[in-house]
């Protein structure tokens, strides 16, 4: 395995576990949200083909959603982005 | 054009709305209540004599040479005391004026070498033009008596000279520093004749002083006593541009002052509305790096990184350069194409350089090195606030009672803004630091903190969530706020959140090591002191729990009401001179120019219309993914602009291991930096006074960077991305960045209002401006939130998995120091070398004694990453079991030891915290020593070029 899918898992489980106080259900849909918006497309096809049962209940149930197609719409405001005319709000570093 | 200092009105400017009208020299005139009588005249078209008066620090009234006559009053009082009455009728000009005013110049004059013709400061010095305003022809006093003439010079500053002969008393220096600087440095030793200008005590000397070589003192002096060195050196200025510091996020402005095309010196800009006439030692003096021996300024090129670099045309450096990207591209696709944006470089040059990535090479792995530090600040904000953006100006701080500073050390990093922080607590604020180190805002000279929290290097979380706890099981929060601006069922779920009693300072004192009562009355200052500021740095965001710390600080501000008006309010300190801009300008691999997602078709077709290409519509990779998929083969070739990322990212090994991996790594910069040890193409860069365009601040506001002189290279750095990007196929004419403004205001409402030429009217501005906001805007979320109501986020504390143990036991934090930036590429090439030559490990007395060190020890420091050796430095300024050291010398490579976690949110890492080990060693590790022989193997250059003409 390389090291890249370790760092998958770890990154997808830190996601979960910092949005599980939302309870299980809000925090997969976060997690999922979180990835869809954030990750690359060759990181989402790494830890879909990856063995899921290193990671967490919540950050298996997001991927398995991901991997359906589907994606949530946005959880937290920070994936609400500004829309096409938007001035609103920035998420710089 | 002829030269002239910056008008100097002689005492500071009145903020009273009140106006009172006076009668001086006959004239009407109409001041705002407050203003002395001599900055009345000054402004209104009348000079009066002075020598011991300046406008920016108050009146002191002792040189005497200002004195009026006031119709009613008795003698002649001086008019930098004097503040101005209605009906007051002055008179400037009298013959009872003038003689006296000779009198007190005579004295002055009697003991100052007249050497004039040959001083330095000649025709720009006050004491002369004072005495030719006041008609001095003669002295009676002969030049015979006791003086002080035969007083040495002390040169033992690097940048200015200190020559006591020259002084007359006038204590402006010590007033600067004291003053505006507010370190105190400086005083009047002796009285009477016997007095003389001292720094420090026994040394007597500037260097060995606490002076931090601000320059405010030889700004302040009105002779050639403090003076710079260069002014001896080159000459006296022959014309100044305004123009802004390409060192820190607080975007000193300065005027450039030039002698034909060489800079004479830097002197703040005493209207630069972000630096208000103050500097600090980088901004104001180290800017000699632009002409370092080290600067390349010829493309070259290798075939692969074992080889010496070979100097080449720019045709064939662009030529090149271009086939192997096209290469690359139709081989593996563009997504194993991407590019790093420079926070140093300017918003025209990061734009330009995302949409090379972007339309250009195909692909959107774009990012930017606020992925190492403010991040999470983007994250947490937005999330809780609805905008990542800082919510104050820095004139906010003048209206703060309560200043809480959470891991952030503004002394050292944001210098001339802690000057203003200082100057506010010395009025009577009040201080709370949370920072595991006991940083110099502690105890510095008349500040002294309220509180301060020294947690666990990781425990940022459990810290903040038990000063919330305090805040809402005393009731303390403040209801009608959070009532009308935020969500009240969501402030419950974090109330009752915060409330555990897992959640209280006694019960967390195990993991913070934060006294619980302490942590409770730092909480009831917080909530009941009146307007609270929160001001933080890179000691919150680069944790794996960054984000949840920003959104617990932005939890706590909303709680207590402290949003939305001067003297509160979330301020995130950033580090670079731009790196709030290079974020604006769309530098993340997952957005748009202006925040819009990429995901989103409508945006995008605005784009695709514009640049005429259609657009990847998924996110990129970040940096730390670059480098993964780098070594495994899906992420090929890199531009990096302006970044040296092998320095200044973590898991050094790691990093090299990624640019290795690549086909092609470009690296485009002003010195062969660590990154281009790995690199196939070198495009030398130009410095800040080589190029136009504009920086962005830690508080939003866009200012302007002139061209002072012309390119060593040969071209401003947009123009090498442009030829770059028309080499691979592009056609792109901009000709000057005001065009480039242009398109970004075009396309990113946020920016709609922006212009150059608006931009050289008013000076500078803060974003959003546009329509709505016209004149931009200093405070945010005034009326409201950005967007709706401010959400109260619950976080829980989640331990780092890295963790001390058996084998590492001690916590290794980082930081950075005064006189250096960042990786130190600039700063290392200055004489500001003579402040910090390497890097040391301060280690806490009782950790040294359990080791057998000693200050200036060679320790070895192990982390389960990697190892380095550096010096040790025993103090108590760190807590046991805590060791800390800075990342600016290559050749320690602090990076070497940190890890691969990182911020859950947004990836930044986790620098802040490393568990490590520290053993005595006799010399450089086996990396060190294997990488200084690469550096030196990798830096060989065969100039088989014709020398340029
Ligand atoms: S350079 Fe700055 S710190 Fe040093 S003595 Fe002058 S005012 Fe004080
Ligand atoms: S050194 Fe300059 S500013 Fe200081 S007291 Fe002397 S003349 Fe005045
Ligand atoms: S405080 Fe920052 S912006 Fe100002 S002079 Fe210093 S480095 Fe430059
Ligand atoms: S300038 Fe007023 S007393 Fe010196």
């Amino acid at each position: 395995m390389s090291s890249t899918v370790e760092t998958l898992r770890r990154m997808a489980g830190d996601i979960a576990r910092n949005f599980a106080a939302m309870g299980h259900e809000k925090a997969v849909l976060a997690t999922a949200d979180h990835i869809y918006q954030f990750w690359d497309p060759r990181m989402k096809a790494a830890i879909f083909a990856d063995d899921h049962s290193h990671l967490s209940p919540i950050a298996r149930d997001a991927i398995e959603y991901l991997q359906t197609g589907s994606h949530p719409a946005s959880q937290t405001r920070a994936t609400e982005f500004n829309s096409v005319d938007e001035v609103g709000h920035s998420d710089a570093g | 054009m002829g030269f002239e200092r910056q008008k100097d009105f002689g005492t500071p400017e009145s903020q009273s709305a009140e106006q009172v009208t006076l009668t001086i020299d006959g004239r009407e005139v109409t001041v705002p209540a407050g203003t002395s009588v001599m900055r009345a005249a000054a402004e209104t078209g009348g000079d009066i004599p002075k020598l011991c008066a300046t406008d920016n620090m108050k009146a002191f009234g002792s040189c005497r040479l200002c004195l009026v006559e006031i119709e009613g009053a008795r003698g002649t009082p001086a008019s930098c005391t004097t503040p101005v009455m209605p009906g007051m009728v002055v008179k400037t000009q009298t013959p009872r004026l003038e003689k006296l005013r000779r009198g007190v110049m005579e004295l002055y004059i009697s003991d100052h070498p007249l050497d004039c013709l040959t001083c330095s400061a000649n025709n720009d010095c006050e004491l002369q033009e004072q005495a030719a305003n006041v008609g001095l022809r003669d002295v009676r006093y002969g030049y015979e008596g006791d003086n002080h003439l035969a007083l040495p010079t002390d040169h033992s500053n690097p940048y200015f000279d200190f020559d006591p002969s020259k002084c007359i008393v006038c204590s402006r220096c010590v007033r600067a520093c004291d003053e505006v600087q507010g370190t105190f440095a400086l005083t009047i030793d002796g009285r009477g004749f016997a007095s003389m200008v001292s720094a420090g005590q026994d040394e007597d000397n500037f260097l060995a002083s606490e002076c931090v070589s601000c320059g405010a003192c030889v700004q302040a002096c009105p002779t050639a006593t403090l003076q710079e060195k260069s002014v001896k050196a080159i000459g006296r200025p022959e014309k100044a541009v305004v123009t802004t510091c390409a060192y820190c996020g607080v975007g000193c402005t300065f005027r450039a002052e030039m002698r034909g095309e060489q800079l004479v010196r830097m002197v703040p800009w005493k209207d630069g509305k972000a630096n208000r006439g103050h500097s600090c030692v980088k901004g104001r003096f180290a800017y000699g790096y632009a002409n370092h021996k080290d600067r390349i300024t010829r493309p070259m090129i290798r075939d692969s990184i074992d080889q010496p670099w070979r100097e080449v045309s720019w045709e064939e450096a662009l030529g090149y350069t271009a086939g192997k990207i096209n290469d690359i591209k139709a081989r593996h696709g563009a997504r194993a194409l991407g590019g790093i944006t420079s926070s140093r470089c300017t918003n025209e040059e990061t734009y330009l350089v995302q949409k090379l990535v972007r339309s250009v090479f195909g692909a959107n792995n774009v990012d930017t090195c606020a992925r190492v530090c403010h991040s999470p600040t983007g994250y947490g904000l937005k999330t809780t606030f609805g905008t990542s953006a800082g919510t104050q100006d820095f004139d906010s701080v003048m209206d703060a009672d309560v200043i809480m500073v959470i891991g952030a050390n503004p002394t050292d990093a944001h210098p001339v803004f802690a000057s203003r922080m200082k100057r506010r607590l010395r009025q009577g604020a009040k201080l709370i630091v949370i920072d595991p180190r006991r940083i110099d805002l502690v105890r510095s000279p008349h500040i002294e903190a309220a509180h301060h929290l020294p947690l666990q290097p990781g425990t940022n979380v459990a810290v903040m969530t038990s000063l919330a706890h305090v805040i809402v099981t005393e009731k303390l929060y403040d209801e009608k706020f959070i009532r009308e601006r935020c969500d009240w069922d969501e402030f419950d779920d974090w109330a009752r959140f915060v409330s555990l009693e897992r959640n209280s300072p006694e019960f967390l004192e195990a993991v913070t090591c934060v006294p619980a009562q302490t942590v409770r009355e730092a909480a009831r200052l917080y909530a009941t002191g009146g307007n609270g500021a929160i001001y933080y740095g890179l000691g919150v965001t680069e944790h794996s729990q960054g984000s949840s710390t920003v959104m617990t600080i932005a939890n706590l501000a909303m709680a207590t009401g402290n949003i939305g008006r001067p003297g509160v309010g979330v301020n995130p300190l950033r580090g670079q001179n731009n790196v709030q801009g290079a974020c604006d300008m769309g530098s993340f691999p997952h957005e748009l120019p202006g925040y819009r997602h990429i995901h989103d078709a409508e945006t995008r077709s605005v784009f695709e219309k514009d640049w005429g290409v259609t657009l990847d519509t998924e996110p990129g990779l970040r940096i730390p993914n670059m480098l993964d998929a780098a070594v495994d083969g899906s992420f090929r070739a890199i531009y990096i602009q302006g970044e040296d990322i092998l320095q200044s990212d973590p898991n050094t090994r790691h990093v090299a291991a990624g640019l290795e991996a690549m086909e092609l790594v470009i690296v485009h910069d002003l010195f062969l930096n660590e990154t281009a040890n790995y690199a196939h193409v070198f495009l030398p860069g130009s410095t800040f006074l080589e190029k136009n365009g504009t920086f962005t601040n830690a508080e939003r506001r866009i200012q302007p960077v002139r061209k002072v002189m012309e390119p060593a290279n040969g071209y401003e750095d947009w123009q090498v991305t442009q030829m770059l990007a028309n080499a691979v196929g592009a056609n792109w004419n901009y000709t000057h960045p005001s065009q480039i403004i242009e398109e970004i205001a075009r396309l990113t409402p946020s920016f709609a209002g922006l212009s150059w030429e608006r931009l050289n009217e008013i000076g500078s501005v803060q974003w959003p401006v546009n329509e709505k906001f016209p004149q931009g805007s200093p405070v945010m979320h005034v009326e409201g939130f950005a967007s709706g109501k401010g959400k109260f986020v619950v976080t829980e504390y989640v331990p780092t998995d890295e963790k001390t143990g058996p084998r590492y036991p001690l916590l290794l934090t980082t930081g950075r120091i005064l006189s250096q930036y960042n990786v130190g590429a600039q700063t290392r090439r200055t004489d500001n070398v003579v402040w910090h030559d390497e890097d040391v490990l301060e280690m806490h007395p009782t950790d040294a004694e359990n080791r057998g060190f000693k200050t200036g020890d060679w320790a070895k420091l192990a982390s389960r990453t990697g190892e380095t050796t550096l010096r040790v430095l025993v103090t108590d300024r760190v807590a046991p079991g805590v060791v800390y050291t800075t990342f600016h010398h290559p050749s320690t490579q602090a990076n070497v030891v940190t890890t691969d976690f990182s911020d859950w949110a947004t990836n930044c890492p986790e620098y802040k915290v490393t568990a490590v080990q520290v053993m005595p060693s006799n010399g450089p590790s086996e990396w060190q020593e294997d990488y200084a022989d690469l550096a030196e193997r990798s830096r060989r250059i065969d100039t088989a070029m014709e020398p340029a003409e």
